[in-house]
């Protein structure tokens, strides 16, 4: 375990040193700046809000903007995530990073477990970080707060996580830009789903609610997005209105299975990563 | 009695295929504690393959390697290793004594700064022990890349051209450092181009070709002699069928022929010309 906590401080400091942190900051400063004054405008002209019957209006704003933030904090994580684990492997071999490192008595998979340990704790932290700055500022600036507090901001970083352990295994087959395209291609498809679900319940489609259901689960960072989305709002009883949550994919119960299937999920990432790292010849 | 040691290094029936590609054909060789061998062979003939089969970055298509009787992939071998590849890179951002901080945690050296310290001095680097990576030279890197290979006492170094970004001087430091390195009884598997460098400091010399183990031996047993050279009052006369047998013989009749004999040199073939000989046939 202390070769992989080390190789997890490295990546850290290579995060740091590189400045990525600075120019990941800097633009969540400027994010949350804009965020504090648009919930500021949408609070500010309450009166003009129209919600539909028998939903108040603060509640109505406060949720929606809220819900809308959700999804810019996961996309501004998965970024992070990705760019954190894209070239890991392959594109580290390829640099001649990885050679000198695995000549030690490192294994394969420790060097995995330290990449992925730096990954989910950075990325953690700065979900974390966003999702409380965002739900204060809407709080302190709309009065209005999540029916649920921790859980939407754990399942966000669970769902960002889970990105950057995809883009870890992506990292063993594929070059560092490829992998980072096919990631993000699989985060575009989670959401895309999520808009068809959306549009399918709008229309009143089956088949599209299904679909979108199924890719939900088999991309399960959307199921976690919109089991948070569902839990700002749990114990607001206009489930009409949450539906229309976020602009990709709408707020949905997952239900008890999720955990579950998350970390059998991630157990079957992390086999195919080890085992495609064990084959790779460097 | 007790069992012989193990080799620092030993491959057996190595062969590795990449697809279509057999970049190894069945090599078999040994590196003996306190042994300095050099790794010959034209681009392509296997060396770097082999090499990092030795390091279990690679793993052989058939046959195997063994660091100390122990398998590449194992944390005992890798604790008995040092390597530096041809084609490496540190992280830019990271200064020199930090890569060697990070070596020896990984490698479980207990050395310390004064490790550090020593390792820096002996490869004439330390007055840039703070300076980031990025803004060293490559001949600096290459340096660096030797102490990061020396980290925690190694008794096998790998080195994969190691003194292909030094000028002049830098490689006089690395033949030095080599030649102190085997009289600590570090074993040693140089894979190089230079082989004037090889002829040089090596104990034994392998030459790959095509895959596959076309000679070895010292040096010295690898070249032949190609007679000898008379200097003279005249100019110089060479005798090309000559032995060392045949100079008392020669000199005495030039000597009574009324010439002055100034030197006399027993000629012999460069390992160069030997290697380029290996190495034309084997491709025939």
């Amino acid at each position: 375990m202390s070769q992989a906590l080390t190789i997890a401080r490295y990546a850290v400091q290579e995060a740091i040193r590189r400045r990525v942190f600075t120019v990941v900051l800097a633009l969540t400063a400027v994010f949350v700046a804009l965020y504090g004054l648009a919930v500021w405008q949408v609070f500010r002209r309450l009166d003009d809000v129209r919600p539909p019957a028998g939903i108040e209006p603060r509640p109505f704003a406060g949720a929606t903007i809220f819900g809308l933030s959700m999804f810019a904090t996961m996309f501004l994580g998965v970024v992070l995530g990705v760019f954190l684990t894209m070239g890991v492997v392959r594109g580290d071999a390829e640099r001649g990073l990885l050679q000198p490192l695995l000549v030690r008595p490192l294994s394969r998979s420790q060097l995995l477990l330290g990449r992925l340990l730096a990954a989910a704790a950075v990325c953690t932290v700065y979900v974390a970080c966003v999702y409380t700055a965002l739900m204060l500022v809407t709080g302190l600036i709309g009065d209005w707060w999540p029916d649920r507090i921790a859980l939407p901001g754990i399942e966000l970083a669970v769902g960002v996580s889970f990105i950057a352990a995809v883009s870890l295994l992506g990292s063993v087959f594929l070059s560092a830009t490829a992998n980072g395209i096919a990631v993000f291609m699989v985060f575009g498809s989670g959401l895309v789903a999520g808009l068809l679900g959306s549009i399918g319940q709008a229309l009143g489609s089956g088949t599209l609610k299904t679909a979108a259901h199924a890719v939900s689960w088999a991309l399960p960072f959307e199921a976690l997005y919109q089991d948070g989305l569902h839990a700002i709002t749990e114990n607001t009883a206009f489930a009409g209105f949450i539906l229309r949550l976020g602009p990709f994919g709408g707020a949905n119960a997952a239900g008890p299975w999720l955990g579950p299937w998350v970390a059998a999920y991630a157990i079957v990432v992390a086999a195919l990563a080890l085992t495609g790292f064990a084959r790779r010849d460097l | 009695m007790a069992p012989a040691p193990a080799p620092a290094l030993s491959v057996r029936g190595l062969a590795k295929q990449y697809g279509a590609v057999e970049a190894l054909k069945g090599v078999d060789l040994e590196v003996n504690k306190g042994e300095l061998v050099g790794l010959l062979g034209p681009n392509g003939a296997g060396k770097s393959t082999l090499v990092k089969i030795a390091c279990g970055l690679v793993r052989p298509t058939t046959g195997q390697a063994a660091i100390n009787g122990e398998p590449p992939f194992s944390a005992k071998a890798r604790r008995s290793l040092g390597y530096l590849a041809e084609l490496f890179r540190f992280p830019g951002w990271y200064s020199a004594v930090e890569l060697l901080a990070l070596h020896q945690r990984l490698a479980r050296s207990d050395g310390g700064a004064t490790e550090r310290q020593a390792l820096l001095r002996l490869v004439g680097l330390e007055d840039a022990a703070e300076r980031a990576i990025e803004t060293m030279s490559k001949g600096m890197q290459q340096r660096l890349g030797l102490a990061q290979a020396l980290i925690g006492s190694p008794d096998l170094l790998l080195l994969d051209e190691p003194t292909s970004a030094l000028d002049p001087a830098g490689r006089r430091t690395v033949r030095q450092l080599l030649e102190e390195l085997r009289q600590r009884g570090v074993a040693v598997l140089l894979n190089s181009h230079l082989l004037s460098e090889v002829e040089l400091v090596c104990d034994r010399v392998a030459i790959i070709s095509g895959g596959r183990l076309v000679a070895q031996g010292a040096p010295r047993d690898l070249t032949r002699a190609r007679g000898v050279e008379i200097e003279t009052d005249t100019g110089r006369h060479v005798h090309a069928e000559a032995t060392r047998e045949d100079v008392p013989r020669l000199v005495a009749d030039l000597v009574h022929k009324g010439e002055s004999v100034y030197e006399v040199r027993l000629l012999r073939t460069t390992l160069e010309e030997s290697y380029l000989e290996v190495v034309e046939e084997t491709d025939e």
